[in-house]
């Protein structure tokens, strides 16, 4: 494959459509990004140069310690005077780490962000106490470079709440954010000129994407009328080559595949469990038994000792209810337990039904530490949680199969209607 | 103490409180579907819709409007940690 483009040789802007510029930076020794993500090969932060008949916009910045390689190659194209505007599509500080020194080098350029960008921009800037002017746009707003014309689109929640993404209506460029990004550096910089990125490109989205999949089809909607050449994201290769099919692609994976196994008005139930004496596994299955009563509702059983983190997680995206069941061991719910509810950062749980319940021997705080878990992690608990003193009798094994038969109408809407309950009775 | 109702219309529950409680406090303990994030009136996450009653909350504060409106809440739309209940009302989340 062709070698002749090497950004990492000059700190020069690198013109991709007419008048277009990458003036970004290559991070290539980065092994671990933002905590959470792996990067075995570095990445990149893209930062983007539009000319026009009346004036410059840049489009998002670098990370700070990347300023110089940012202002050297946006030097090498255009004098600061002729910057008109500087847009945000998104402010996480990988962005915006040049921002503060772009705006002192550019004072009579505008800025231009979100709505949901303006608590942010002020949080960000607070070390610097600089007190920026800003103007939020939103879908369809545009601003016009005199033969160049910017449009806004309002993607919110991909991955912050400010995010957004910017369309050069005239060359059909998607500057699109962190959204069809991967942490994936390469002097080569095209998508048809550098290495196998594909799985970078599909861990990014899992890791970044994936709990705000609602918000990708939302934006999905803005994005695929546009007539695309060529996608400019913040991270990894610049799209240019078929760049349709990424956003096929991103489709494809914010779909859910439990609705082509179950029909759309079935719902899940999963039950995880871990038992030491078999008495919270035959809790699980009563409440199993209880809430496969109610039609509507598909139920599923697992005992966390058989499986792994990883899988389960992807059960608990597609679930509309969850019920964790733990023995109290020394005062706590189990490990398994905890590392599962620790996992969930990749998913969206926001609104799904929780429950808890458990065998205990002296105490039984495990129940109560699941649920402020599970609220936590914004989820609804309707039931309160059910807790068995060492081994079930008849009647606990029948309040299991009540308590499973509750969750399940709860989950289909047939609970009966309480009367007025009092405050002070809620536990 | 006086006392209001608060309905929550998504699980169709009123419980009695007392008056002055916030109503997060009572959403969180019944399991009604609106969540909280920060609770302190900055992220949004607790917004909710006041279908009747809305004249019997606590007045937003100038910090919870500006939040209501970064977060392009509509007419009516209250952040469920700050709105203290005052008297009879109905909510559900937004």
């Amino acid at each position: 494959m062709s070698n002749e483009i090497d950004v990492s040789s000059h700190r020069d802007a690198v013109e991709f459509a007419d008048g277009v510029y990458w003036i970004g930076a290559l991070d290539p020794t980065l092994r671990t990004f933002d905590i959470i993500l792996s990067t075995a090969n570095g990445t990149s932060y893209n930062s983007y140069l539009v000319k026009g008949q009346d004036g410059v916009a840049i489009i998002d910045t670098v990370k700070e310690n990347f300023s110089d390689e940012f202002f050297a190659r946006l030097e090498s194209e255009v004098d600061y005077k002729e910057i008109k505007a500087i847009i945000l599509n998104h402010l996480e500080p990988d962005h915006t780490g040049a921002l503060p020194e772009l705006m002192r080098r550019a004072p009579e350029a505008k800025l231009y962000i979100s709505q949901r960008a303006t608590s942010m921009l002020k949080a960000l800037l607070k070390p610097t106490g600089d007190g920026f002017e800003y103007t939020t746009v939103t879908t369809d707003d545009r601003i016009s470079l005199g033969d160049r014309t910017l449009r806004f689109l309002h993607t919110p929640f991909l991955h912050w709440p400010d995010t957004q993404c910017t369309y050069l209506e005239e060359e059909g460029i998607l500057f699109s954010g962190d959204v069809f990004g991967c942490h994936y550096c390469d002097k080569r910089l095209f998508n048809d000129l550098v290495g196998d990125f594909r799985f970078s490109f599909d861990y990014y989205y899992a890791h970044i994407m994936r709990p705000f999949k609602k918000h990708v089809m939302d934006a999905l909607k803005l994005i695929e009328p546009l007539k695309i050449k060529q996608i400019a994201p913040t991270h990894g290769p610049i799209l240019r080559e078929r760049p349709r099919r990424y956003v096929t692609h991103y489709r494809e994976l914010s779909t859910s595949s439990l609705s082509r196994e179950i029909g759309v008005a079935e719902q899940s139930l999963v039950i995880f469990y871990m038992s030491s004496y078999g008495n919270t596994a035959r809790m699980a299955e009563e409440i199993n038994e209880g809430a496969n009563a109610i039609d509507g509702v598909r139920v599923s059983l697992y005992d966390l000792e058989g499986g792994e983190t990883g899988p389960f997680v992807d059960l608990i995206e597609e679930a509309d209810a969850l019920l964790f069941g733990s023995p109290t061991i020394n005062g706590d719910a189990v490990k398994p337990v905890w590392d599962l509810l620790s996992s969930l950062a990749v998913v969206n749980l926001k609104g799904k039904l929780g429950g808890a319940f458990g065998s205990y021997g002296w105490s039984g705080e495990a129940v109560a530490m699941i649920e402020d878990r599970m609220r936590g992690l914004k989820m609804r608990i309707p039931q309160q949680g059910l807790r068995i003193k060492l081994i079930p009798t008849e009647e606990e094994l029948e309040e299991c199969r009540a308590f499973g038969t509750a969750i399940a109408e709860e989950m289909v809407g047939k609970k009966q209607q309480k009367a007025v309950i009092d405050m002070a009775d809620l536990a | 103490m006086a006392k209001a109702k608060i309905t929550f219309q998504d699980i169709e529950q009123t419980v009695n409180v007392p008056a002055g409680t916030r109503v997060i406090e009572v959403s969180e303990k019944i399991g009604a579907g609106i969540i909280y994030g920060c609770r302190e009136g900055d992220c949004g996450t607790c917004m909710m819709h006041v279908e009747e009653g809305w004249n019997n909350l606590t007045e937003p504060s100038v910090l919870e409007e500006k939040v209501l409106k970064e977060n392009m809440a509509g007419r009516h739309d209250r952040l469920a940690c700050q709105a203290q209940i005052l008297g009879d009302c109905s909510v559900k989340p937004t």
